[in-house]
């Protein structure tokens, strides 16, 4: 074991799209967040920052401004002009409610959360009252000049900020009225004759008006008075974003720039009892726009154009050393977006909006370690498939043999027959597919591609059975626990007996296909899993999980096996540790089925089960420095755990017959260069 | 480190010598290191083979004659030279059998001595202080020869050496208690006369040994009150006349009845010299020993019993010592260990003999039940003087180890001024004792732990996260009582301005002055109180973190990753940490406002140079790059292998 033919795939276009905004849910420690695509992702803080849940995009869809009501209601309104509740078991829209007043532009929710106010195009200010299952328009504040940018509640609930241009206003809730109008100033000479934007505000609970405007400035006013406290010029470009801690002694701000600016409320001199607001930090994370920034309690979470959303520790704040006090960027989605048919060697590309299908390339030759080899047959791309419908692609898969592909959006679920002989490809749509068969959270084939697994609502998987003449469903498995939470990993043993499900509720299902019953739950970890499968010939389950942890799992004792106790012993988490995304996919090697491949976006490792795990921290440590080592100083080739970091960031990998590697690579490089230029060029150092 | 191997006999002495009169004249080296000619006090000439303990040759005066001056090996003619009866030179080979018949010329004064020297001629010292090579003297064996010395001047002592391929004599003379040093040159013929003045009645110097270094004679006089005291003999002397030659106290034995009457000093190699005739310690007693001390530290480092009585004569040939004692003259093999930084820092692995040193310690000062008070009047004097050589600062490591372990052993001791001398001697390191600097934040001796900082130039990083956890955990209780060096601290220079006297990025010269005076006030407002504390803190090691940084930002690529010193990467770790959590704190400290504005001026300027460094980088990237994209594109195939 040790040598491998590499399959090092660049050509899988994916394009994360830009965050527009963010909402943070400190009792639920969630964060949500809208991409520019319409898309809706909750980030589970206190489950190491794991993607638990992605709502897909739309292309009908533009999300202005998100909002968190209560643990588990989220709303986006945007500039469709419709406000949008999503239920977040389904993952879909709950409904969608037009606000009839133009593109909104924002959104804030009082602190009693009884109240949306939406900031529209035409100038005014809707007032909605939150009821349990739907929101309810109630009235409109008095309509001013000039679209609405901006919304902010006083604590109180009796008076509203709002943001336009060139001015902020303060309406009196009860009344409606505009009882201050503050003039923003406009930006240095030059720019006199371009409006002042006020992209943001907040209303602090001393009646402080914190703005964000296009000119670059952070100011403090006093809503009472209407007067300015202090200027703070923070960029030459925008302010784009404002954020303000939970108790309100800091304040951060994100500019077009790429930074993100705190401000924290300090005394000037010990023991002084007056406080004021003092610039202190400034984080440069980004290349471009920030879009949306947020304070947890330990950390400043931003995000932008640049698609990354940065989590950054407050070292101020953070007490023990833990995985709170390490900066993370997540940039790919914490699950695959790519599948494989392993035998013959055919890739599919998941685009929100349509799927790619590539048969990989070849080489005549041999080469030793280290070598390229000539590539004497070019990969292909067979099949380029667009979606119908505005819904953007969900979950999709191949079958093992490559003869059929499905995919599935909010709305509907689409199978289809690939025939390939001679360069000839042809695809037919199944058109009668079972009434059941409405949306999939996730889809599996089993391993001889006779039926298809169906991860639908309420938790229930659906079994189709496939043929070339009908598709037929077989049966539907419900969870025992009676959990609706939505299903986001499926595995099938080889054998065609065994389904695994795991759902949001952390719980791993284990099905018997032959009996069609539920055959036992594994013990419910307190983290999410990543990712799962099932042993090709001992049906043993490995699970990764969010918090980088690898347990192995007997499905015919039902019980833990000895050799996850041993790698739970010698502490594989903690040599992953140092890693910050979870595994998204595990496989076995289809030639030595003892070696188990798992990967994350920075590395795979192959995990040889038949040798002992014997320290693997050393091989870990002795591991960092390979290239300094002569051969003989080199570890032993008979560890268990080998990695490789040569190739990243990892969008997939896995394990083809005959020791043949496929890994799918996305260099940050090619996703920058698509990105427009940033307003500012970043300069070293600066 | 000095060792005594097991000795052995080279050859009896003839009977009946008292112990007034050892019995031997002399001992010469002869053709090699392993031959010796040994000149007894009678009438005979004796070469030996040491190796093999026999004679290889010997030669008797007549009945009546006395040889009265040691036999030497001419170097260039390979002949031996002796002169009996004062007057009468002899040389002969070693095929001469009859003594009688050997080459013979009587001089017109008394011989005091000949000396040999490897690649030149003899050089004759005659008994009133002229001095003649040896051939200019057979040319004319009757010419006169004037007299040197005053009347009642005795030579006690001669040693001569070759400097600049010009032969150099050195002898010393008495005169009624008084003592004089002649430093005879030839070709051009000078003379210097030095007075080593006296040291009080009763008290005379009865050992010499000499060696030349540098050019410069370091003479080793050995008093008989104990004393042993160094002087500086210049090869070129500025002043005529004759000179005051002042002299420094290298040690004192520990002479039980306070004055020595016999004893005898050699000078070894790497500042060791032997002595015999005095104890190495009081407390075994007026017997008879041999002793090797290192003259750095004055301590033993090995000693040897010679039963019998054994007060000197001692000589020392080519890694051998040569005593007599009892009847018997033995031969004791030494070994004076190179001194090396290495074993300066206590580096280097001492295995077999780590053991001896500490018993030689508490042979010397035996400190093991001893109070604070009577360790502290031991080692002032002794930290008191300055010496640089690395021996001291292996003595100062052995003593803190030492310290440490009483310390460590008894919670009650706990030597804190001590403790903090030895700090500021400057010449300790975290690796010469470790656990110095952890001993001082467990007994939290917060003044001693900041003199560790500052002066010790290798702390581990895991004892820097100590110490910054210790530090920022200090109650306000503590540290009110505690004189932290807050000066030191605010108003160090960058390394542009002054770096010789930063060390460590503290300033020593303020840190005298300053250290104990400056008492912090203790927090006076109960609200404000982790304020100051943060403030004080704080400050202290975003200093020491940019001192580290200033320094090793010289020499990044050197650094082996965390071996000893931090690296570079983690002493940026550790700046952006200490930053991000009390920046707000540092921006409000008054006392971190020039550090801040120091730290970014160095900041800056290292940026200024890297967005250099980065154009360059970037030119040379684009090379790279080209190649690579080449290779890889959008699909390629590999051969890896895992490891």
């Amino acid at each position: 074991m040790g040598e491998f033919k590499v399959h090092r795939v660049r050509f899988f276009d994916y394009m994360p799209s830009g965050i527009r905004c963010m909402a943070f849910n400190r009792k639920a420690d969630r964060l949500a967040l809208a991409r520019l695509n319409g898309s809706v992702e909750i980030f589970n803080f206190s489950n190491n920052y794991f993607q638990e849940k992605v709502i897909p995009g739309s292309d009908s869809r533009s999300i202005e401004a998100i909002c968190w009501v209560g643990c588990d209601r989220l709303f986006t309104a945007g500039l469709n002009g419709e406000v949008v509740e999503y239920d977040l078991e389904r993952l879909c829209p709950k409904y969608t409610l037009d606000a009839f007043g133009g593109p909104i532009w924002t959104a804030a929710c009082n602190s009693a959360e009884t109240h949306f106010a939406f900031g529209c195009e035409d100038g005014s200010v809707k007032l909605f009252e939150i009821l349990p299952d739907k929101i309810q328009f109630e009235r409109n504040l008095d309509r001013q000049k000039g679209r609405i940018l901006s919304l902010s509640w006083h604590k109180s609930g009796t008076l509203i900020a709002a943001g336009s241009l060139d001015v902020i206003r303060v309406f009196d809730v009860k009344s409606g009225h505009s009882v201050q109008r503050i003039l923003v100033d406009r930006g240095p000479a030059g720019t006199r004759n371009k409006d002042c934007v006020v992209w943001n505000v907040a209303f602090l609970s001393d009646y402080t008006i914190v703005s964000g405007d296009s000119a670059g400035k952070v100011q403090l006013w006093d809503a009472n008075k209407g007067t300015l406290i202090k200027t703070h010029l923070v960029s030459k470009w925008d302010v784009l974003s404002l954020s303000v801690s939970e108790n309100e002694d800091s304040i951060v701000a994100g500019t077009s720039e790429g930074t993100v600016i705190q401000f924290q409320l300090l005394s000037p001199t010990i023991g002084d009892a007056e406080t004021q607001w003092i610039r202190t930090r400034t984080f440069k994370h980004h290349t471009h726009d920030v879009r949306a920034v947020t304070e947890t309690k330990t950390s400043v979470v931003s995000g932008g154009l640049d698609t990354q959303l940065v989590i950054c520790p407050l070292m101020d704040k953070v007490e023990v050393k833990s995985s709170e006090s390490v900066l993370r960027k997540v940039i790919f989605p914490h699950r695959s977006l790519v599948s494989c048919a392993k035998k013959p060697s055919l890739l599919l590309f998941q685009f929100p909006d349509q799927l790619e299908l590539w048969r990989l390339g070849g080489t005549d030759t041999v080469g030793k370690p280290g070598e390229s080899l000539p590539v004497t047959r070019k990969p292909e791309k067979l099949l380029q498939l667009k979606r119908k419908g505005d819904d953007h692609i969900c979950c999709s898969t191949i079958s093992e043999c490559g003869h059929w592909i499905a995919y599935s959006t909010v709305s509907s679920i689409r199978l289809y027959q690939i025939q390939c002989d001679n360069n000839n490809i042809s695809i037919s749509k199944v058109s009668k597919l079972p009434k059941v068969l409405r949306s999939a959270h996730q889809l599996q084939f089993s391993a001889d591609s006779s039926k298809l697994f169906v991860a639908s609502e309420q938790a229930t998987i659906h079994v189709i059975s496939l043929s070339r003449s009908e598709c037929k469903h077989v049966h539907t498995f419900k969870p025992k626990s009676g959990s609706s939470a939505p299903v986001h990993l499926l595995a099938a043993s080889a054998d065609g007996q065994w389904l695994t499900s795991a759902n949001r509720h952390c719980e791993i299902n284990v099905y018997n296909l032959k009996k069609l019953k539920h055959h036992c739950m594994v013990p419910v970890y307190n983290s999410l899993p990543s990712a799962m499968a099932i042993h090709p010939e001992t049906n043993n389950l490995l699970m990764a999980h969010a918090d980088q942890q690898v347990f192995e799992f007997s499905i015919v004792d039902k019980q833990y096996t000895d050799w996850s106790r041993k790698l739970q012993k010698e502490g594989l988490h903690r040599c992953r540790s140092k890693w910050h995304t979870p595994i998204t996919h595990i496989t076995f090697n289809p030639s030595a089925p003892s070696q188990v491949m798992l990967h994350d976006t920075h590395m795979f490792c192959i995990i040889d089960q038949s040798l002992p795990l014997v320290d693997l921290k050393a091989q870990f440590y002795s591991r960092l420095t390979p290239k300094d080592m002569s051969e003989t100083d080199r570890p032993s080739k008979n560890n268990a755990f080998k990695m490789c970091k040569k190739y990243q960031p990892l969008l997939h990998v896995n394990l083809l017959e005959d020791d043949w590697l496929v890994v799918v690579e996305r260099p940050l490089i090619d996703i920058h260069s698509q990105l427009p230029a940033p307003v500012r060029q970043k300069k070293f150092g600066t | 480190m000095a060792e005594l191997y097991e000795g052995f006999t080279l050859c009896g002495l003839a009977a009946g010598q008292s112990r007034e009169n050892s019995g031997l004249l002399g001992i010469e080296p002869g053709r090699d290191t392993d031959h010796v000619i040994v000149t007894g006090a009678g009438r005979t000439v004796t070469v030996y083979k040491v190796s093999d303990q026999k004679p290889l040759g010997s030669w008797a005066a007549k009945q009546g004659q006395a040889v009265t001056c040691p036999a030497v090996l001419h170097g260039q003619t390979g002949e031996y030279v002796a002169v009996h009866d004062s007057k009468v030179l002899r040389i002969w080979r070693d095929e001469d059998i009859n003594f009688e018949k050997v080459f013979k010329a009587t001089l017109s004064a008394a011989v005091s001595r000949i000396h040999a020297l490897p690649s030149s001629e003899p050089l004759v010292l005659f008994q009133r202080g002229a001095v003649r090579q040896l051939d200019a003297l057979l040319a004319a064996p009757q010419q006169a020869v004037e007299e040197v010395l005053s009347e009642e001047e005795v030579i006690r002592w001669s040693s001569c050496f070759l400097e600049a391929e010009q032969p150099l004599l050195l002898f010393s003379t008495e005169k009624s208690g008084e003592c004089f040093l002649y430093l005879q040159k030839l070709s051009p013929n000078v003379l210097h006369k030095y007075n080593i003045g006296s040291e009080g009645k009763g008290v005379c110097p009865i050992g010499f040994t000499a060696t030349l270094e540098d050019k410069c004679i370091t003479l080793m006089c050995l008093y008989s009150n104990g004393c042993v005291y160094k002087l500086l003999v210049s090869l070129h002397p500025s002043v005529e006349g004759e000179q005051h030659l002042p002299k420094s106290l290298l040690m004192k034995l520990p002479v039980s009845e306070g004055v020595l009457h016999r004893a005898a000093i050699a000078c070894l190699e790497e500042g060791h010299i032997a002595i015999v005739g005095a104890p190495p310690s009081a407390s075994t007693g007026d017997r008879d020993f041999l002793c090797i001390w290192k003259t750095n530290f004055p301590t033993p480092q090995a000693s040897k019993e010679l039963p019998g009585g054994a007060d000197g004569p001692l000589w020392c040939n080519a890694g051998k010592l040569y005593v007599t004692h009892g009847k018997v003259l033995t031969v004791l093999p030494y070994r004076c260990e190179k001194s090396s930084l290495a074993a300066a820092l206590g580096k280097l692995k001492q295995t077999s003999t780590q053991g001896d040193v500490y018993k030689a310690f508490c042979l010397y000062w035996g400190c093991v039940g001893v109070s604070r008070e009577e360790v502290e009047e031991v080692l002032e004097p002794f930290l008191s003087c300055s010496p640089v050589s690395p021996q001291f600062q292996l003595g100062l490591a052995h003593i803190a180890v030492e310290l440490l372990k009483r310390c460590q052993a008894d919670p009650g001791f706990y030597p804190q001024s001590v403790l903090a001398r030895l700090a500021q001697t400057g010449r300790l390191s975290h690796s010469s004792c470790p656990g110095f600097l952890m001993l001082a934040l467990e007994k939290h001796d917060y003044f001693l732990a900041q003199l560790c900082l500052q002066h010790f130039p290798d702390i581990p990083e895991a004892v820097i996260c100590a110490c910054l956890k210790a530090f920022l955990s200090v109650a306000d209780a503590d540290l009110a009582q505690v004189s932290v060096d807050l000066e030191g601290v605010s108003l160090v220079d960058g390394p542009g301005q002054s770096l010789e006297v930063v060390q460590n990025g503290f300033s020593p010269v303020l840190l005298e002055e300053d250290s104990c005076d400056v008492q912090l006030t203790p927090p006076k407002l109960d609200q404000s109180s982790s304020w100051t504390d943060m403030s004080l803190t704080c400050p202290l090691f975003l200093q020491y973190l940019q001192y580290l940084y200033v320094r090793s930002s010289g020499d990044v690529y050197t650094q082996l990753p965390g071996l000893r010193a931090p690296t570079m990467t983690q002493i940026m770790d550790w700046v952006s940490l200490l930053l991000d959590a009390h920046f707000a704190v540092l921006v409000m400290a008054p006392e971190a406002k020039g550090l801040l504005a120091q730290l970014h001026r160095f900041v800056r300027s290292q940026v200024r140079l890297y967005s250099e460094l980065g154009k360059i980088q970037g030119t040379l990237q684009e090379l790279g790059k080209i190649k690579k994209e080449q290779e890889i594109g959008l699909y390629s195939i590999e051969v890896i292998e895992l490891f």
